[in-house]
């Protein structure tokens, strides 16, 4: 009777437990699990959108490992992700060190860091397509990069910096930068306040110099934060279209084509939704890939 | 693990009643709802709702999601939920809307057009019509018969700044394709830029070089050529891709053209940055919104060839079709025959300046609009649309196609590797 008792009172808790979580666990089955299953279910077919599908197994994915301009998107994104890996996050490193010692008007640099994150990525392609503006009204660069390029004396690097497949993606790509820093400034800031200063203080008693105290102190103690901030800026950077969309429109050619922009292009161009979802679940499984490495490394680090 | 029992079948149940509760179908009410994604037409929308509750008691929910791509694809997943409107649009290619017809989810208006003698069919533009119609036999197998009604007509022409033409001594816009050449290099020698375009926009890109092939090959070798019976590689189609050279070496394009939206090609024609622009007739409103002092007038593509007619793309702007299921079918289509009767009409195209799609309406606005739009209503004439094409080219190929012409003019690829290119990949399909 007692074990009876006992196990009702067990089973009321968890189900009481079950309950609370209850709403989230439809919301994440209706809106997460079902469409990543019906996704997957879809890739095995051909679709227009409407009307019936016809299955076709795997061949969608055959004709994937075969479409060149699939993996050309891929490597853009992958030389985007580089650079923001590279030029955003040591930018971002590079302010928060600086706004982590007693500067003036710290608050107020904080704010503007973060003000290219907090603006929509439409927004910021607008104001990146006049700054960019290749074109001349009268003589007078329209452009702001070009009219300060050629008033100042370098009228050789005026250019048609989004027109040329030469510089297109990596103009996108600084952009794109810009836009992102100010995240990995704050979560980098905000893990470089959580190292004790006495720390600093002890190693500047024992002759330790800025370089010596950074390498010793300063990278070890962040690394868990630093990796952070690299799995954030890679699965976002990977992801990244809304500003290409607002910069270069259908893009210039394939040569600023990414990966969610060739499904888009499926879903919407040609209307193939069976070879879109094989596309997403590529690149989906891809992410997933990254993700996990980046976690792996993370344990790894926390771990030393 | 069997405590979890009693839980799970909860979590399945709720699930089913959530997916029941989503494709519930509506019940026959007073009010219809129309979805659109004229952000020009919205407010003229919501007042004739206004006005056709007064007149008749029924009430018009209006619904308006923008942009159109947005738009296009909602309409899509709301078929694929079975949740759409009384009244909508698709806006998408012919195929596409043959896909949404047989799947049942399109009402055909045939008996309604053609009812009281066939008034409301014969009060609408032709090419309009021919849009919405399939004819018997059509390669889609669909059942005969008119599936849309046109709100109004647009096509695409080519605008020009007068002001700008006359500063580089231009007295009178070019007739021929030579003229535009000589024209383009007379501005480019005062400094102003000849041509802009959105051609980052494939569609508007496609559609200019579609002019140029009617004019070079006429329609039959275009439409034998998406049937495969002729190649892409073929004289008449390198010729066509050429012309993207020409423009490109004689410095007739403006800078960045291939990655430029339409919106921003509005704004530096607006702006007069440019002389000469490539655009639909919805921009007599743009660049009426964008500067009221703009000087400019409208002309077809001046033409390459005196082989075949050059042909423009035009016919139906925007339309609505009305779903097979619905339970407010006479009451939409009623609404629908009010919307495009020539009060209605009118008031619309003196709102939005747009083309009405009603012919006497068009009459009357011409008369008091905008002689632009009146040009704009002779293009018509010279018009055509792949909606009515008896034949499609597949998408595949067609953003191969318009792709390589990007390439061919920032120099990347000439008209011959291009044309190589679309026709392996033609034959690869």
């Amino acid at each position: 009777m007692n074990s009876k008792i006992k196990a009702a009172a067990v089973f009321k808790d968890n189900a009481q437990n079950f309950f609370f979580v209850l709403p989230a666990f439809v919301i994440f089955c209706v809106f997460y699990i079902y469409p990543f299953l019906n996704m997957i279910f879809l890739s095995s077919h051909e679709w227009p959108g409407i009307g019936p599908m016809h299955f076709i197994g795997l061949q969608n994915y055959k004709e994937l490992m075969g479409d060149n301009l699939w993996w050309d998107s891929m490597a853009h994104a992958g030389y985007i992700t580089l650079i923001a890996l590279v030029f955003q996050n040591a930018l971002a490193f590079a302010l928060a060190l600086a706004c982590d010692r007693q500067i003036r008007m710290k608050r107020f640099y904080c704010i503007v860091f973060f003000i290219p994150p907090v603006l929509s990525e439409v927004v910021v392609g607008l104001i990146w397509n006049w700054i960019l503006n290749p074109e001349l009204q009268n003589g007078v660069h329209i452009g702001l990069l070009n009219h300060l390029l050629y008033t100042s004396g370098w009228p050789q690097l005026v250019h048609n910096w989004l027109g040329d497949p030469k510089t297109a993606l990596t103009t996108i790509a600084i952009v794109h930068s810009w836009k992102g820093f100010g995240w990995g400034f704050v979560m980098l800031l905000a893990g470089l306040q959580t190292i004790d200063k006495q720390l600093y203080e002890a190693a500047r008693v024992d002759g330790a110099g800025p370089w010596r105290t950074f390498i010793h102190i300063t990278l070890p103690l962040m690394l868990p934060v630093i990796l952070v901030v690299m799995i954030l800026t890679i699965l976002g950077s990977m992801q990244v279209f809304v500003l290409i969309l607002s910069m270069v429109n259908e893009g210039l050619v394939h040569h600023t084509d990414v990966p969610v922009i060739r499904i888009l292009s499926s879903m919407t161009g040609t209307n193939r939704f069976g070879y879109a979802c094989a596309e997403a679940v590529i690149f989906g499984v891809v992410l997933m890939g990254v993700s996990f490495i980046m976690k792996i490394l993370s344990d790894r680090a926390r771990q030393t | 693990m069997r405590k979890y029992q009693r839980p799970n079948t909860l979590v399945i149940v709720s699930l089913l009643l959530v997916l029941a509760g989503c494709s519930k179908p509506p019940a026959p009410s007073n009010k219809i709802l129309l979805w659109h994604w004229m952000t020009d037409c919205n407010d003229t929308f919501l007042k004739f709702a206004q006005q056709y509750k007064q007149e008749t008691g029924v009430e018009v929910i209006v619904r308006l999601f923008a942009p159109s791509d947005s738009y296009s694809q909602m309409i899509i997943a709301a078929a694929q939920a079975n949740v759409l409107p009384d009244i909508y649009g698709i806006l998408n290619t012919k195929p596409i809307v043959a896909d949404f017809i047989k799947a049942g989810l399109v009402d055909d208006l045939t008996r309604d057009m053609n009812a009281n003698g066939g008034g409301w069919a014969e009060g609408l533009s032709d090419k309009a019509l021919a849009d919405k119609r399939f004819e018997t036999g059509n390669i889609y197998g669909v059942k005969a018969g008119i599936y849309g009604v046109p709100i109004d007509v647009t096509n695409e022409e080519m605008l020009y700044n007068k002001k700008l033409l006359a500063r580089a001594g231009i007295t009178s816009p070019p007739s021929t394709y030579e003229e535009f050449i000589k024209d383009a290099q007379a501005l480019n020698r005062v400094g102003i830029t000849p041509f802009v375009s959105g051609w980052g926009e494939l569609w508007l890109l496609d559609c200019f070089a579609s002019n140029y092939a009617f004019n070079i090959m006429g329609e039959e070798k275009i439409f034998a050529t998406f049937r495969g019976q002729v190649k892409y590689t073929d004289p008449d189609w390198i010729k066509v891709l050429s012309i993207f050279v020409d423009l490109r070496d004689k410095g007739v394009l403006m800078d960045g053209i291939v990655t430029k939206g339409n919106k921003y090609a509005e704004q530096d024609f607006a702006l007069e940055r440019a002389a000469f622009a490539f655009n639909g007739s919805w921009c007599v409103n743009v660049y009426h919104d964008m500067n009221p002092h703009l000087d400019y007038g409208v002309m077809l593509p001046p033409p390459l060839s005196t082989a075949f007619p050059l042909k423009i793309w035009g016919g139906a702007g925007s339309s609505f079709v009305v779903r097979a299921d619905s339970p407010n079918k006479d009451k939409a289509v009623a609404f629908l025959r009010w919307l495009t009767a020539p009060a209605q009409q009118v008031l619309l195209a003196r709102e939005t300046n747009n083309l009405p799609s009603n012919k006497e309406a068009l009459k009357q606005v011409l008369s008091v609009v905008s002689p632009v739009l009146g040009k704009f209503s002779r293009g018509m004439e010279e018009s055509t649309h792949p909606t009515i094409w008896p034949v499609n080219e597949d998408p595949l190929v067609t953003e191969a196609f318009d792709k390589g012409i990007q390439a061919i003019i920032i120099g990347e690829k000439t008209p011959r590797e291009v044309a190589q290119d679309v026709q392996t990949l033609k034959d690869r399909r």
